[in-house]
C-alpha cells in the first residue's frame, strides 16, 4: 500500500472513463479496474469516486442504468456514452503530450541547454 | 450535453427523493460489493461490512459532494439567496417599506411616461405594414410657403407615377348632419375612394369605397365611425340601409368603422373624424377640369409600392417633380421651386410631441435615478449595520463572491417588488392618470399597459436593483475581517472609502436633482411669461358659440352660396343675440377670427386660415412670405376684442356685396409688406383666377390672437358681409353664462333656420387656456418631478449627515467636554453638509446648461442660460441643504458630553 501515488488533480475523470471505456461498472468495479489497470499504484478514496462519476454523468459522458452485478447485487453501472469516448481520446492525447514534454523536460542535461 | 444537463437538473428539483434514494443505494451496493470481496479474503461477514465501511469514508459528505455535482447548483444558491433576502427584509419592515416606496414611486411614474411614449412614438401606426404608409407635402420655399397642398392635377401624376401604390388626398371640413333629433356639426374627411385600401383598414360592419370607382363628384356613399354611430344612430344594426343628410345632400351609410380608429391626422379635431366621404376631386360640385396650379387639396397621404424605400421613393418623386416641371413650365414658377417632400406617416401624426415625451421621459428618469441613489445610501448605512454580520460569514468561509452576489440578490428583491408595488399604484391609478394627458396627443387611446410597457418596468426595476445594490454589494466583499469583528456588537463607523461613497452618491444626487429643477425653472418662467403676455385683446367676459352654414353638392338650392345672400342671416342674428339678456356686445366671424383657438387650427379648411395671396405693383416672387392668416368679421368684432384702431376706418355698414372688396390689416402686416410706405389705399387679391382685389382701409394694432408666443404675426380682417363664411363663430361679450348662453343662442339660430347646428360654447379664457394644455402638461410634470427629485435629494443630505453625526456622537461629546461651544459644533456639521450641497450643485449648474440648450426649443421668453433660473434655483437647493443639515446639526449641539462619553 505504501507505494500507492496520490492522484494529480483532475487525473480521476480521466481514469474513471479509461475503466469504462472497456464495458460498463458500477462504481466498486470502476475502482477494481483502475487499481487493476495500473498496477496498484494509483491511490483513490472509495466515497470520492462517486462525486466524479455524478460530474461525468451530468457533462454527458457517462450513462447510467442499473442491473445486477456478478454476484447477484443490484447496482448502477456506468457506460461512455460516444461523447464520453470522444472525450477519452482527447484527453489521453493530450496527456501524453504533457507527459513526454515534461520527462524531455526533466531528462534535458546541462550540456544539451 | 443539453439532455444530460437537463436529466442532471430535473435529478436535482424534480425527482429529489427518487435521487436521493438511488444515491443510498448505490453507495450501499458499493459497500456491499467491497464486503462480498473482504469475505473472500477470509473475513467474517460482519467484519467484512465493518471493514468496507470505513475504507469508504463518511457517506454523508459524499453525498452532499454528489447532490452538488448534480446541474443547477446556481439555482439553489439563488433560492438560499431569496429566501435569506426575504427573512432579512422581514426583519426590518420599516427599511423594505422605505426603499420599496421609493422604487416604486420612480418606477411607477418612469412606467407611466413611458407607456404614454410607448403608445405614441415607439409602437407602429395602427394600419397595414405603417412602414410604407407616408405623407406628401407640398412646399413652394421660393414663396416661403410649407405644406400647401397638391392640385387635383398633381394627384392623378403622383397615383399614376408607379412610385405608390395609393395616393389618397385628404381634406378635412366640418358639416351639417341632418335627419337625426337636432342636427349636428360632424368631423368629416373628403378623401379619395381609395382611402380605406390605402390604410389596409375594413369597416367593422358594411364596406368601404371602392377603390376603383373615378366617377365625377362625390361619391354619395359614406362610412361612419363608430362613435357616431353609436351616438346618432343609437348602436343600429341595420344601419346599411339608412341615409344620412349632409349640408342637406343624401348619402347612403355603407360602413362602420371599428372603434378606436383613428384617422392619421396632425391635430385631435383631424383624428377624431366621424364620416368619411370619397371622390376624386373633379366634376361637380367641383370643377369640371381642376386647374393644376389650384392646391386645394390641403393634405395628401399614400402607401408605397412593396419594397419601395421613402428614400428611394424620394428620389424617384424628385425626378418626377422636375419632369412635370418642365412640362407644365407655365404652371410652375422657376422661383417658386415647387418641391414635394415624403415624409413617414408617423411623423406626421406624432412628429410635434416628440421632444415633450422625450424630456419628460429623461425627466422622470432622473427622479428615478435620484431615487436609486437615495436607496443606494440607505443599504450603505445598513450595510455599516451589518458589517459583523457579513465579518461572521466570511469569517465561516463564506467566499467574497458569495456575499456580493447576497446583497445584490436582496436588492434586486427590493427593486422588483418595487417595480410590482409601481405598477399596482399605476394600474390603481390609471383612469386618474389618463385624465392628465392632454386631449390632443395623438394617439391617446392607444395607451395601454402593454407587453412591451411591463418588459420596460421589469428592466427598469433590474437596472435599478443594480444601479442601487452595486456599491453596498462590492464594498461588503472588500470588508476588513480583522477590523470589523473586533466592533464588539456596536455599529461600525463607516470606513474611510464607505463614507466616500456615501458623499459622492449625495454630490450626486444633488447635481441630477439640480438639472431637473432648472430645467422645471426655465420652463415654469416660460409659461409665466406666456401667461404674462400683453394679449393685445381682451379675452375678458368673451364667449364664442359656433354655428355652421351648409354649402350644398348643387350649390341651386344654398341658401347662402353669396355673401348677399348669407348677409341677412348674419345681421339678423346679430340683432337676436344682441337682445340676450346680459350681452352687450355681439360679432360674427369665421370660426378663424376666434383667438387663439387650436381646435382647428393646422387644418386648413376649405376657405379659412391661410390665404396665399398677390400685392399690386410687386411680384409675387417677393421676399416676403405671401401666406398669412385672414379671417372675415363683422364690423363690430374689434371693439369687442378691444383692439384699437391705429389709422383709417374700420369696415362699416356700406361695405356689402356691391361695394369693391375691404380688409383691414394689422401693423405687422403693415410693416412687413409696405415697409414705409402708407398702407391704406393699397392693394391686393387671393393668388386664384378671377379673385377680386381687396382694398386697406384700415391699420389695427397687432393682437397676439394667432399665436400666444408670437407677437407679430401679420394678419388680414376681411368683411364678413363681403366674403360670407360657412363656419361661424359668434362672439358675445357680458356678464354670461357659457352653459345658459349656448341654449339661448341656439334658440335664436334656430328661429332663423331649423336645420343649423350650434357647438362649442367657450369663454376666451378657455380657449387661450386650451391653447396652453400641451406646454401646461410638460410644465407641470417636470415641475412635479422637479420637486420629488428636490425632496428625494434634501432626505438624502439629511440622511448622511445624520449618519455623520451619529457616528461622531462621540467625538463631539469630548469636543464639548473640552470645551468647545455649541455654535463651533453646529458650524463643523453645517461645513460639513453645505460642503457636499455646493460641489453638488456646481456640477449640476454644469450639466443644467447642457440640458437646456438641448430643449431651447420648448422655451418662450428666455435664454437657456437664464441667469435669474440658474441663480434661485442654485439658491434654492442651498437652502433645503441648509435645512436638511440644520436638523442633524441641532441634535448634534444638544449632544450631553457625559452621556456620549459614557455611550461606548
Amino acid at each position: 500500500m505504501d507505494y500507492e501515488a496520490e492522484l494529480l488533480p483532475g487525473t480521476l475523470d480521466l481514469l474513471i472513463l479509461k475503466a469504462v471505456s472497456i464495458g460498463p461498472l458500477h462504481g466498486y468495479g470502476v475502482l477494481l479496474r483502475i487499481a487493476q489497470i495500473s498496477g496498484r499504484a494509483l491511490l483513490i478514496q472509495q466515497g470520492a469516486l462517486y462525486p466524479a462519476l455524478f460530474r461525468l454523468v451530468r457533462q454527458g459522458l457517462l450513462k447510467t442504468s442499473w442491473d445486477k452485478s456478478e454476484n447477484n447485487r443490484r447496482a448502477k453501472f456506468y457506460e461512455l456514452t460516444s461523447k464520453g469516448r470522444k472525450r477519452l481520446r482527447e484527453e489521453t492525447e493530450g496527456w501524453n503530450r504533457l507527459v513526454a514534454a515534461i520527462a524531455s523536460a526533466l531528462a534535458a542535461q546541462p550540456q544539451e541547454i | 450535453m443539453i439532455p444530460a444537463y437537463f436529466r442532471s437538473l430535473a435529478a436535482r428539483f424534480f425527482r429529489r427523493s427518487q435521487t436521493e434514494h438511488d444515491l443510498e443505494e448505490e453507495l450501499r451496493s458499493h459497500i456491499q460489493l467491497r464486503a462480498d470481496d473482504l469475505e473472500r479474503f477470509g473475513l467474517g461477514r460482519a467484519e467484512a461490512e465493518r471493514r468496507a465501511r470505513i475504507e469508504f469514508g463518511g457517506p454523508e459528505q459524499f453525498k452532499e459532494e454528489c447532490r452538488d455535482e448534480l446541474a443547477g447548483d446556481f439555482i439553489d444558491v439563488l433560492l438560499q439567496d431569496l429566501r435569506f433576502g426575504l427573512r432579512m427584509l422581514r426583519k426590518s419592515p420599516g427599511f423594505a417599506a422605505v426603499v420599496i416606496l421609493t422604487v416604486a414611486l420612480g418606477i411607477g411614474a418612469t412606467t407611466a411616461i413611458f407607456s404614454v411614449l410607448d403608445a405614441a412614438l415607439l409602437r407602429p401606426l395602427p394600419y397595414s405594414q405603417p412602414e410604407q404608409l407616408v405623407s406628401i407635402q407640398a412646399d413652394l420655399p421660393g414663396l416661403g410657403a410649407r405644406d400647401v397642398g397638391i392640385s387635383q392635377p398633381e394627384w392623378k401624376d403622383l397615383q399614376e407615377s408607379g412610385i405608390f401604390e395609393y395616393v389618397s388626398p385628404t381634406w378635412f371640413d366640418e358639416n351639417n348632419l341632418t335627419g337625426s333629433s337636432q342636427p349636428a356639426r360632424v368631423r368629416l374627411l373628403i378623401v379619395a375612394p381609395n382611402y380605406f385600401a390605402l390604410l389596409g383598414v375594413e369597416p367593422k360592419f358594411g364596406r368601404a369605397f371602392d377603390p376603383n370607382d373615378h366617377s365625377p363628384g362625390f361619391i354619395p356613399e359614406v362610412v361612419i365611425s363608430d362613435g357616431l354611430w353609436k351616438r346618432a344612430f343609437g348602436s343600429d344594426p341595420n344601419i346599411q340601409s339608412k341615409s344620412v343628410r349632409m349640408d342637406t345632400d343624401l348619402y347612403r351609410i355603407v360602413g362602420v368603422m371599428p372603434a378606436g380608429f383613428d384617422a392619421p391626422g396632425r391635430t385631435a379635431e383631424e383624428r377624431n373624424i366621424e364620416i368619411w366621404a370619397a371622390t376624386s376631386f373633379y366634376g361637380a360640385p367641383l370643377s369640371d377640369h381642376p386647374p393644376r396650379n389650384r392646391r386645394n387639396l390641403p393634405t395628401a397621404i399614400a402607401r408605397l409600392k412593396p419594397g419601395l424605400t421613402i428614400a428611394a421613393a424620394q428620389s424617384q418623386v424628385d425626378a418626377l417633380v422636375a419632369s412635370l416641371q418642365k412640362q407644365f413650365a407655365a404652371d410652375y414658377s422657376v422661383q417658386n421651386a415647387w418641391t414635394v417632400r415624403l415624409v413617414p406617416l408617423k411623423e406626421r401624426v406624432v412628429g410635434n410631441v416628440r421632444q415633450s415625451l422625450v424630456l419628460l421621459l429623461g425627466a422622470v428618469g432622473l427622479v428615478l435615478l435620484i431615487g436609486c441613489v437615495n436607496v443606494a445610501n440607505l443599504l450603505l448605512a445598513r450595510a455599516s449595520a451589518r458589517g459583523r454580520e457579513m465579518a461572521i460569514r466570511r469569517a465561516l468561509g463564506a467566499p467574497q463572491a458569495r456575499l456580493t452576489r447576497q446583497l445584490l440578490t436582496e436588492s434586486l428583491l427590493l427593486s422588483l417588488f418595487g417595480g410590482i408595488a409601481g405598477l399596482a399604484i399605476l394600474f390603481s391609478l390609471k383612469g386618474f392618470l389618463l385624465q392628465l394627458v392632454p386631449e390632443n396627443l395623438p394617439r391617446l387611446n392607444e395607451i395601454s399597459i402593454s407587453w412591451s410597457v411591463l418588459l420596460f418596468a421589469l428592466i427598469v426595476s433590474v437596472v435599478s436593483g443594480v444601479l442601487f445594490g452595486l456599491a453596498p454589494a462590492l464594498q461588503a466583499g472588500r470588508l476588513d475581517l480583522n477590523h470589523a469583528l473586533k466592533q464588539e456588537g456596536r455599529v461600525s463607523t463607516g470606513s474611510g472609502e464607505r463614507a466616500r461613497t456615501r458623499r459622492a452618491l449625495v454630490i450626486t444626487e444633488f447635481a441630477l436633482s439640480l438639472v431637473l429643477m432648472i430645467a422645471a425653472g426655465l420652463l415654469l418662467r416660460s409659461f409665466w411669461d406666456l401667461l404674462n403676455v400683453q394679449l393685445g385683446f381682451s379675452p375678458q367676459s368673451v364667449i364664442s358659440v359656433r354655428t355652421r352654414l351648409p354649402a350644398p353638392n348643387d350649390p341651386g338650392i344654398d341658401k347662402y352660396a353669396t355673401a348677399s345672400q348669407e348677409a341677412p342671416f348674419v345681421r339678423e342674428l346679430i340683432r337676436r343675440c344682441a337682445t340676450l339678456s346680459g350681452v352687450e356686445e355681439v360679432a360674427i366671424g369665421d370660426t378663424a377670427s376666434i383667438p387663439l383657438d387650436e381646435s382647428l387650427r393646422d387644418l386648413k379648411l376649405i376657405s379659412e386660415g391661410q390665404f396665399l395671396f398677390k400685392v399690386e405693383g410687386s411680384d409675387v416672387q417677393s421676399d416676403h412670405s405671401t401666406v398669412v392668416e385672414r379671417s372675415s368679421v363683422s364690423p363690430d368684432y374689434f371693439h369687442l376684442l378691444g383692439i384699437p384702431l391705429l389709422r383709417g376706418r374700420l369696415f362699416n355698414e356700406l361695405d356689402n356685396d356691391n361695394t369693391p372688396q375691404v380688409a383691414v390689416i394689422n401693423q405687422a402686416m403693415a410693416q412687413s409688406y409696405w415697409p414705409n410706405e402708407d398702407p391704406l389705399g393699397k392693394r391686393f387679391k387671393a393668388a386664384k383666377a378671377g379673385a377680386p382685389w381687396i382694398t386697406v382701409v384700415g391699420v389695427i394694432a397687432n393682437a397676439r390672437t394667432q399665436s400666444l408666443a408670437q407677437a407679430d404675426l401679420p394678419q388680414i380682417y376681411l368683411d364678413l358681409y363681403q366674403t360670407g363664411a360657412k363656419r361661424l363663430a359668434i362672439l358675445l361679450r357680458g356678464h354670461l353664462h357659457a352653459a345658459a348662453i349656448a341654449d339661448e343662442v341656439r334658440e335664436q339660430v334656430r328661429a332663423l333656420d331649423p336645420t343649423l347646428p350650434v357647438s362649442g360654447a367657450e369663454t376666451l379664457n378657455e380657449t387661450v387656456s386650451a391653447s396652453l394644455a400641451q406646454r401646461r402638461f410638460s410644465m407641470e410634470m417636470i415641475t412635479l418631478f422637479a420637486l420629488t427629485a428636490l425632496l428625494l435629494a434634501g432626505l438624502g443630505i439629511y440622511g448622511v449627515i445624520s449618519y455623520l453625526v451619529s457616528e461622531r456622537t462621540q467625538e463631539i461629546g469630548i469636543r464639548l467636554a473640552l470645551g468647545a461651544s455649541r455654535s463651533n459644533i453646529l458650524r463643523i456639521v453645517l461645513r460639513q453638509g453645505l460642503g457636499l450641497a455646493i460641489v453638488g450643485a456646481a456640477v449640476g449648474l454644469v450639466c443644467a446648461l447642457i440640458v437646456s440648450h438641448l430643449m431651447a426649443s420648448l422655451l418662450y421668453g428666455v435664454r437657456p442660460t437664464d441667469p435669474l433660473t440658474f441663480a434661485a434655483v442654485a439658491f434654492l437647493f442651498i437652502g433645503v441643504a441648509v435645512v436638511a443639515c440644520y436638523l442633524p446639526a441641532r441634535r448634534a449641539m444638544k449632544v450631553d458630553p457625559l452621556v456620549a462619553l459614557r455611550y461606548e
